[in-house]
């Protein structure tokens, strides 16, 4: 496994004047796909407000009953994951082919370990039944319990539907990384994928304070 | 590659595989256009079905809830299926990169995907026309959908999935746009039908995924109870209407601006003059998709949201039609001292500009608070909405149909025919429509199964129309098809048209043009530009 991984030239798609115009349209998609990410991410937080408004003292009781020790290690997690990703990129960028296979590992890692995390939040949820209001099956202070755990599993369940998601791209991301295909002049996939992976990174630094750290 | 050059692009590739494959934007295109034409038959049988059966206040073919699964699955069907995608998805993908003097759109492979994301999403839709039936109107409004038993959520979730694919193409579309233009388009050498498909896409980008998020919700609400919608479990079902709305607002501009587009084409090139006010119409399109964001709330003025709330969403409602006022001042300006040639995409453009103008003056009746308490959810809703939608929309669609059939399949269809089929469509529509103006306005309300005696006559005739404007179709359909069939090929530019989709072989070569246009000129520039 020592040996040098060899670089595969890229070529430029047919419909393309040259790669600089390939690498700005590739960019440009991206920018749009996030725009239209926060806006879908954007009704949660609307419903998330509206619903904070309406059962103020119920979110903060509610809020008790996550772990922020659980949360605030994920939120390091994740952010240790966008640099190491940031770091792939900056390798294939200074043609250091075999570190920014292991940074792809390294953040495809921590992707896992967060979601080892969250994995364990959702057991002890569910083991004391604290649920979206069909499931929901525990003694509580506050009858409207069970829309604060609706809306927090609906948002870290589609939150973390993107991690897995993200975490697919990556495995791509090594499988070409090993093949030689990104270097100084073609790293187009890795700045995509690293975008993708900074917005998710992103919306669980708003998901943790919002959700974990209210009252 | 060098032999595919001039071959065009029918001929480039044989077998129903090389079309499976295929990243070639006007094969998408055209695969689109079969698939968008078989929804708008399924979604017109089914509103044809409903017409019949209110020839009479009694059962003529349907049940009553029959009736409402009909009327759902002609709404869900007509604006998921048909509408949406119908120019932007076949016309628009065809063109827009012919228009700019580019050799494919900006991610071809992504485009070929949402081709398959729609068929999914379809196939989605169809499923549930088979178990159950939706029932709750194409607005899926809860709580009667949180509690329905019939299929909403394969329902949703095949609206959830055509969403993606349409999202999908507004960013291909945008990026096209921005990063794909011949040397020498500039910015405000852009046909404007590329102008509207550019506002297009900022909707389909940014609107559409709210209306994912809010079925997802649904969906959500539906199977796990998150009580957010369901106002058993402690949720608001006015605020589902605020996340339909916020998207299906910015949604029926989705649907009429490549429309506005395709006008703006039509009137050039049968006027053979410049367009009157090409920045004026440029902007409009831009200022159009802007405004459209914050006009959700007319939707909602008897919802209960505050009198604040429904006054400004009222006044923003009156501002959004100046730029839609300024478009068909624009044409109608064109016009003036052309050389106006009535073939048949022309006449389509002139009855859009009557049907249009007619659905936006009812528009502003609608959006006044006052007249609204009165028309709200009755018949008059129903035809403004469709004097806008198919008056607009569909005749926009039409008439770019007709105009680009030729450079399409290199085929033209039969003149005399389709002016009697235009003609067919445009009296039958009013006959259908106009009345339901009448209907609406006498207190008639929308969506019900039953009648009072004295609406029956205005019932019935609007229900003869809709066989007048079927067999419109009909013939549409028929000298299409034979026109395929014809030997005769057409010229490059068979109606005068000066943009550059005029100036390459009909039908294209497989990268559009044999060598890269450089653009030196206006779109429009009838003077300087001679084919």
């Amino acid at each position: 496994m020592n040996k040098e991984i060899k670089i595969k030239k890229h070529e430029v798609a047919h419909h393309f004047d040259n790669s600089e115009q390939e690498f700005n349209s590739a960019k440009l998609g991206m920018w749009a796909f996030l725009g239209q990410e926060i806006l879908f991410f954007s009704g949660l937080f609307v419903a998330y407000i509206i619903f904070r408004m309406m059962h103020p003292e119920m979110f903060i009781y509610a809020s008790k009953h996550l772990d922020w020790k659980m949360g605030a290690l994920n939120t390091v997690i994740l952010i240790l994951s966008s640099f190491t990703m940031v770091m792939a990129v900056r390798s294939a960028q200074v043609n250091k082919l075999k570190q920014c296979v292991n940074y792809l590992i390294a953040t495809f890692s921590f992707a896992g370990m967060f979601m080892v995390v969250k994995g364990f939040e959702y057991a002890s949820k569910i083991s004391h039944g604290y649920l979206p209001a069909k499931f929901f099956n525990a003694e509580s202070a506050h009858e409207s319990l069970h829309i604060f755990f609706g809306i927090y599993f609906t948002m870290t369940g589609l939150h973390g539907l993107h991690v897995l998601v993200g975490m697919g791209l990556i495995i791509w991301l090594i499988i070409k990384a090993k093949k030689g295909h990104f270097y100084e002049d073609y790293y187009t996939p890795l700045e995509m994928v690293g975008l993708y992976w900074h917005l998710v990174d992103l919306i669980w630094i708003f998901l943790f304070p919002l959700l974990y750290l209210i009252g | 590659m060098g032999h595919l050059e001039n071959i065009n692009f029918f001929k480039a590739a044989k077998g129903f595989k090389s079309w499976l494959i295929t990243v070639d934007h006007k094969r998408i295109g055209i695969m689109y256009l079969l698939f968008i034409v078989a929804a708008f038959t399924l979604g017109g049988l089914a509103a044809g079905i409903m017409r019949i059966e209110l020839l009479s206040p009694d059962k003529v073919l349907l049940t009553a809830k029959q009736y409402n699964q009909f009327f759902t699955l002609h709404g869900a069907i007509m604006v998921f299926l048909f509408i949406i995608p119908s120019i932007p998805a076949a016309l628009g993908n065809f063109f827009l990169p012919l228009q700019i003097g580019a050799k494919d759109v900006a991610f071809p492979k992504l485009n070929l995907a949402s081709l398959y994301i729609y068929v999914f999403g379809a196939l989605f839709c169809v499923y549930s026309m088979w178990h159950g039936a939706v029932d709750t109107g194409w607005t899926f409004y809860t709580p009667y959908s949180t509690t329905t038993d019939t299929s909403v959520i394969s329902m949703t979730l095949g609206a959830f999935i055509l969403g993606f694919s349409s999202i999908l193409t507004g960013m291909n579309f945008i990026v096209t746009v921005h990063k794909m233009r011949a040397p020498g388009m500039t910015w405000f050498r852009m046909p404007l039908f590329v102008w509207s498909l550019y506002a297009t896409s900022i909707l389909q980008v940014l609107a559409t995924p709210v209306l994912a998020i809010t079925l997802l919700l649904l969906i959500v609400e539906k199977t796990m109870g998150i009580g957010i919608f369901d106002p058993a479990i402690g949720g608001d079902p006015v605020l589902f209407q605020h996340f339909f709305w916020f998207y299906s607002h910015p949604a029926v501009y989705i649907m009429i601006l490549p429309a506005m587009g395709i006008m703006s084409e039509l009137f050039t090139t049968f006027t053979k003059k410049n367009i009157f006010g090409y920045k004026a119409i440029a902007y409009s399109s831009i200022a159009i998709a802007l405004v459209s964001f914050l006009v959700w709330g007319h939707h909602m003025f008897l919802s209960g949201q505050s009198d604040l709330a429904s006054t400004i969403f009222s006044a923003l409602t009156f501002i959004v039609a100046i730029p839609s006022a300024i478009k068909v001042f624009n044409w109608i300006s064109t016009m003036y001292k052309g050389s106006i040639d009535l073939k048949t995409p022309f006449l389509y453009g002139l009855s859009f500009l009557f049907l249009f103008s007619v659905g936006g003056f009812t528009g502003i009746v609608l959006g006044t608070l006052s007249l609204d308490v009165h028309m709200h959810d009755t018949y008059y809703v129903v035809a403004h909405f469709h004097y806008v939608m198919m008056g607009g929309t569909v005749m926009g669609f039409l008439g770019g149909l007709h105009y680009w059939w030729p450079k399409m399949f290199g085929k033209m269809y039969n003149e005399f025919w389709a002016k009697i089929a235009c003609a067919l469509i445009f009296v039958g529509f009013n006959m259908v429509f106009f009345t339901q103006f009448i209907l609406g306005s006498k207190g008639m309300p929308r969506r019900y199964y039953s009648y009072l005696d004295q609406f029956q006559p205005l019932h019935q005739f609007s229900t003869s129309g809709t066989w007048v404007m079927g067999l419109g179709f009909i013939i549409v359909f028929i000298y299409l098809i034979n026109s395929l069939f014809r030997k005769e090929e057409v010229s490059n530019s068979p109606w005068g048209g000066i943009t550059l989709e005029w100036q390459t072989t009909s039908p294209p070569p497989v990268y559009n043009f044999i060598e890269t246009p450089i653009v030196d000129n206006d779109p429009y520039d009838f003077e300087k530009v001679k084919i």
